[in-house]
């Protein structure tokens, strides 16, 4: 269709493309009325000439049918990034609404697209393809973005809250509304106790990760954060072993044959079930871990290898009746740390972003499904039920929620205030599974399917709108921001600069958390998983660092431009500023605080940032480096003065050399995994790109070589008039030195920290920054020093 | 959690809970850190292990927080020594208010004392005051690239000029508390965990 242009932004492409769909439509039903050969056609084409035309060979045919469903669902698909583009464009509007809103609004477009063109066979969702292609991809993306660290700190709270929580509520809300139905008035008596409480099962599946985005900014803790990740984790899997379990009951007994055996057998069968499939992700996981060992050579399948292990884990689970869900959970967790480290590069890039890719569009589909079947004529609208269920949903999670956080804050070392119980109560917004649980309802089993769907959509509408945008102000109402706006530039800066005290601090007291339980499994995974499932070094491909040296040179150039703006930063102004001091007027002053608020470095965030629908670029990382590569100047600039830093002390006669550093952000697991696998590079590649801020030099021994990268380094010499050439630097023999130590010990730091004795020997002192995260290094580094010398020969090789 | 940590005693531990205040569980956790930290075993701390803190590298304070640790030009930290700097978060309760014996010295984290804390971040030379200078390095440690270093001199400007009051050109400590007071500095200068 030539009208299939790509138009970028503005709500005017839905429009464009409902034109679209309704000439498809139009000339769907055009062709099937005018031209009843139609359907011939695709065989014409391959039924050569055996067959005798009735009529000419048309030129120009259109053949709806064979590519109806793909066509649509494309278009769909499509509709749907046009408009979540449209609506992060809007920049306000991320922040008020989550985004399950806007997929919800596509859905109902496009279900009254649908329903106005009077669409006879819209592709629709069934059972299997629900169970077996849509809910995996969503259910792996929440398994492997999930932050492992915290979640196991939490662990005992969040299975304690999603498991008791989602079967309090199910049962909760099954059992209210069976009393409700047995209530003559309200027409609702044949509505027995199973079908109530399959339905309670299937309404309490809760979304809350889709308000997560909403409140991003307010500063939620950590623990709090677990807890509803933790809980959208666990709560799907949880209402569909539920789910299938009240099901399978309906199936086998009517009511009044379920005796307490059953009931005991079903309890049973929710442990075995939920540990069972748990057990399967493990098994998976580790598996597919193995594997990637060996795929350095054909990286390509790498991704094909992490997608299909866990889709295997969900399908050998299911194929024994046990959660694929939580199968699938479990195997992306336990996987997500050895392939991380074993991956190359691209292939790590690729699956995440391939795994959002996924979920989003199995999420858009169901919202889309959820659209069709909103704009309808098959609704059954009663009011009781309806009302009733919504007040229910309301009020059984808020007791869900305030009596088990009551219980488990007297085991907790940091309970969870009031606050944080509100919101989390606040944020039971249901989404999409719930919609397709009561979908799929067998319509044998249950006459008034009609009624459940219409009431799944109303508390489904609700909660995303209602409680989806008022959280946003909830939270920031409770987060009890400061009152008054007007705040000296004074108080923001001491603010900011207490703000980064506080993170500073609080990464020195570093995290305290049950460390027996963690060290043991600290130690078990080193000494026996780390060598079986993580790759032995070798060298990467020159792919990889021609990658490392682009990002080198955008990090070099982004020092010269911005850096040379502001030259050396050690001179003292005091010669400049004799005068008197300027009285500003109140502009000037509101320009200041403009500039100082805008400008000032965030403080690292040390709660968690998740977004379900995207992968946000990271600024903090754009930050970070900066700050970094500042600190590095500042540093070797003072320490060309003879002065280690500011306050004054005399620098140490230590040698002290700063290779390489990718990402600057520690936050991200993935980072730490990159910045080893450049350390392996560097060991491969002597003339790998690192910037060399190395300070003085005491290695005259060792010769100087002019390898290709110290060229951008001369560049950013050359931009500082400040900076002399009397800089000795030792580049790549230094790095390779490390290098290979560092083959030996696999790191994973963020930048590497080689020290060398000088003449005199003693304690080591780092003067500058250097960051080293693994504890393994430090403890070699001893070694290393003696391996020093004897690393020369090799470098005559070089 | 922390009782069945391998048991190294810490030295003087009844002084240091009766200087810091912190309760025996979190000392115990603070030792545990502290060895974490000690990567030889050395039995105290000195620059380089806390540079290996990553986080504190991407902090635009690190090398300050990390100075911090030393006072008067020392190379090592040892435990006290680190457990006095973080006693400085500890959250401010009410019992401390109330049992506020005015012959013993101002427990380390009241407002007071957290605030001159913050100041000597402030303050590199010691000399009780902070000076233009001293203001301006801080504000390019906090600001980004972009800004220039005229506009950098103007907020530095202005900010000593709001604070000063008797005119000397720097912000004595009593000047710096005063621009702070309605800022709630208890809440900001403190650590939930470190009760």
């Amino acid at each position: 269709m030539a009208l299939q242009m790509f138009v970028t932004f503005s709500p005017w492409n839905c429009l464009l493309l409902l034109v679209a769909l309704e000439c498809s439509e139009a000339s769907s039903d055009l062709n099937e009325s005018a031209n009843s050969t139609a359907q011939y056609a695709p065989n014409a084409w391959f039924a050569a000439a055996s067959s005798e035309p009735d009529e000419r060979i048309s030129v120009f045919e259109l053949d709806y049918d064979y590519v109806q469903i793909p066509y649509e669902v494309t278009l769909w698909i499509l509709l749907a990034s046009l408009a979540k583009i449209g609506f992060h464009l809007y920049r306000r509007l991320p922040g008020l609404m989550p985004e399950s809103c806007l997929l919800i609004l596509v859905g109902a477009l496009v279900g009254a697209i649908i329903f106005g063109t009077d669409h006879k066979s819209p592709p629709v969702m069934d059972s299997s393809i629900y169970f077996l292609y849509l809910l995996p991809p969503i259910v792996l993306e929440g398994g492997y973005f999930m932050p492992t660290r915290p979640f196991f700190e939490n662990i005992g709270s969040i299975l304690w809250w999603a498991v008791l929580g989602a079967l309090i509520n199910a049962l909760g809300i099954g059992l209210s509304l069976y009393f409700i139905c047995q209530v003559k008035a309200f027409g609702l008596g044949d509505v027995n106790l199973l079908q109530n409480l399959l339905f309670g099962s299937l309404i309490s599946a809760v979304d809350p990760v889709a308000v997560l985005a909403v409140f991003e900014e307010a500063r939620v803790n950590e623990q709090l954060y677990m807890m509803i990740f933790g809980e959208a984790l666990l709560n799907d899997g949880i209402t569909v072993v539920l789910y299938n379990m009240l099901i399978a009951f309906t199936k086998m007994h009517k009511f009044e044959d379920i005796e307490p055996v059953d009931i005991l057998a079903g309890c049973a069968r929710f442990i075995i079930v939920g540990l069972g499939g748990i057990l399967f992700g493990i098994v998976f996981g580790f598996i597919s871990a193995f594997i990637t060992r060996f795929t350095q050579n054909i990286s390509a399948i790498e991704p094909l290898i992490v997608f299909m292990f866990s889709y295997l884990s969900y399908l050998a689970a299911e194929t024994l009746y046990l959660s694929g869900i939580l199968a699938i959970t479990a195997c992306a967790v336990t996987m997500k740390k050895y392939v991380e480290e074993n991956v190359s590069q691209t292939s790590y890039t690729t699956i995440k972003y391939f795994m959002k890719m996924l979920s989003s569009v199995s999420e858009t589909l169901i919202f889309i499904f959820m659209g069709v079947s909103t704009v309808g004529k098959n609704h059954e609208w009663n009011w009781a039920f309806i009302c009733f269920t919504l007040a229910f949903c309301q009020i059984w999670r808020a007791i869900s929620v305030f009596a088990l956080f009551y219980i488990s804050n007297q085991f907790r070392t940091f309970p969870f205030s009031i606050k944080d119980q509100c919101i989390i109560f606040y944020s039971g917004v249901r989404g999409a599974g719930s919609f397709s649980l009561a979908f799929l309802l067998p319509l044998s089993l249950f006459p008034r399917k009609k009624m459940f769907v219409t009431a799944t959509l109303v508390v489904i509408y609700f909660t995303a709108f209602i409680q989806g945008i008022t959280v946003g102000p909830l939270v920031r109402y409770l987060d009890v921001k400061k009152t008054n706006k007007k705040e000296s530039i004074n108080e923001e800066l001491h603010i900011r600069l207490m703000d980064h005290l506080k993170a500073g601090i609080e990464d020195v007291c570093g995290h305290w958390s049950h460390y027996q339980v963690r060290d043991k499994f600290k130690k078990f995974d080193h000494r026996y998983l780390r060598k079986i499932l993580i790759r032995k070094n070798l060298p990467k491909s020159s792919i990889v660092s021609l990658y490392k040296k682009l990002e080198m040179k955008q990090a070099i150039e982004m020092v010269e431009t911005g850096i040379l703006s502001s030259t050396a930063f050690s001179i003292p102004h005091q010669a400049r500023r004799i005068q008197g001091i300027k009285r500003l007027s109140p502009e000037d002053v509101e320009s200041i605080r403009d500039i100082l608020t805008s400008n000032m470095y965030q403080v690292r965030q040390r709660t968690l940032s998740y977004n379900k629908y995207n992968l946000k670029p990271q600024t903090s990382e754009k930050q970070a480096k900066e700050i970094l590569i500042r600190r590095q100047n500042t540093l070797r600039e003072s320490m060309r003065k003879g002065h280690s830093l500011p306050w004054g002390k005399p620098a140490g006669t230590k040698n002290v050399r700063y290779l390489s550093f990718t990402y600057g952000n520690p936050q991200s697991a993935g980072r730490d995994t990159r910045a080893a696998e450049f350390s392996d590079d560097d060991s491969s590649d002597p003339g790998s790109p690192s910037i060399m801020f190395s300070a003085l030099s005491r290695i005259g021994s060792l010769k100087k070589q002019e390898a290709q990268e110290i060229i951008p380094m001369k560049s950013l010499h050359r931009g500082r008039k400040a900076f002399n050439s009397g800089y000795q630097r030792n580049t790549s023999q230094e790095e390779y030195l490390g290098g290979v130590r560092r083959v030996a010990l696999r790191p994973k730091p963020l930048f590497h920290a080689v020290d060398e004795e000088g003449e005199s020997g003693g304690e080591s002192e780092g003067k500058a920054s250097l960051v080293e995260v693994q504890s393994r290094w430090t403890t070699d580094r001893g070694h290393g020093r003696d391996h020093n010398r004897s690393h020369s020969p090799l470098l005559q090789k070089k | 959690m922390g009782s069945r940590s391998s048991h190294v005693a810490i030295p003087d531990a009844d002084s240091i809970r009766r200087e810091t205040g912190f309760s025996q569980a979190s000392l115990l956790r603070l030792h545990h850190r502290f060895r974490a930290l000690d990567r030889n075993k050395k039995g105290y701390l000195s620059r380089m292990d806390l540079q290996q803190i990553g986080a504190l590298a991407v902090n635009p304070l690190g090398d300050r927080i990390i100075e911090s640790f030393f006072p008067d030009g020392s190379q090592q930290v040892d435990f006290p020594g680190f457990v006095r700097v973080l006693a400085h978060f500890r959250p401010v309760e009410d019992e401390d208010t109330e049992t506020q014996d005015p012959k013993k010295p101002e427990p380390l984290n009241s407002r007071r004392n957290k605030l001159h804390y913050a100041f000597q971040l402030y303050d590199l030379d010691g000399d009780g005051k902070i000076s233009r200078h001293e203001m301006l390095q801080v504000l390019r440690l906090m600001v980004g690239v972009q800004v220039t270093e005229e506009q950098l001199e103007n907020i530095a400007d202005r900010t000593v000029q709001e604070a000063d009051e008797d005119g000397d050109g720097a912000v004595s400590f009593v000047e710096f508390t005063k621009s702070l007071e309605k800022m709630d500095v208890e809440q900001k200068m403190s650590i939930r965990i470190l009760k």
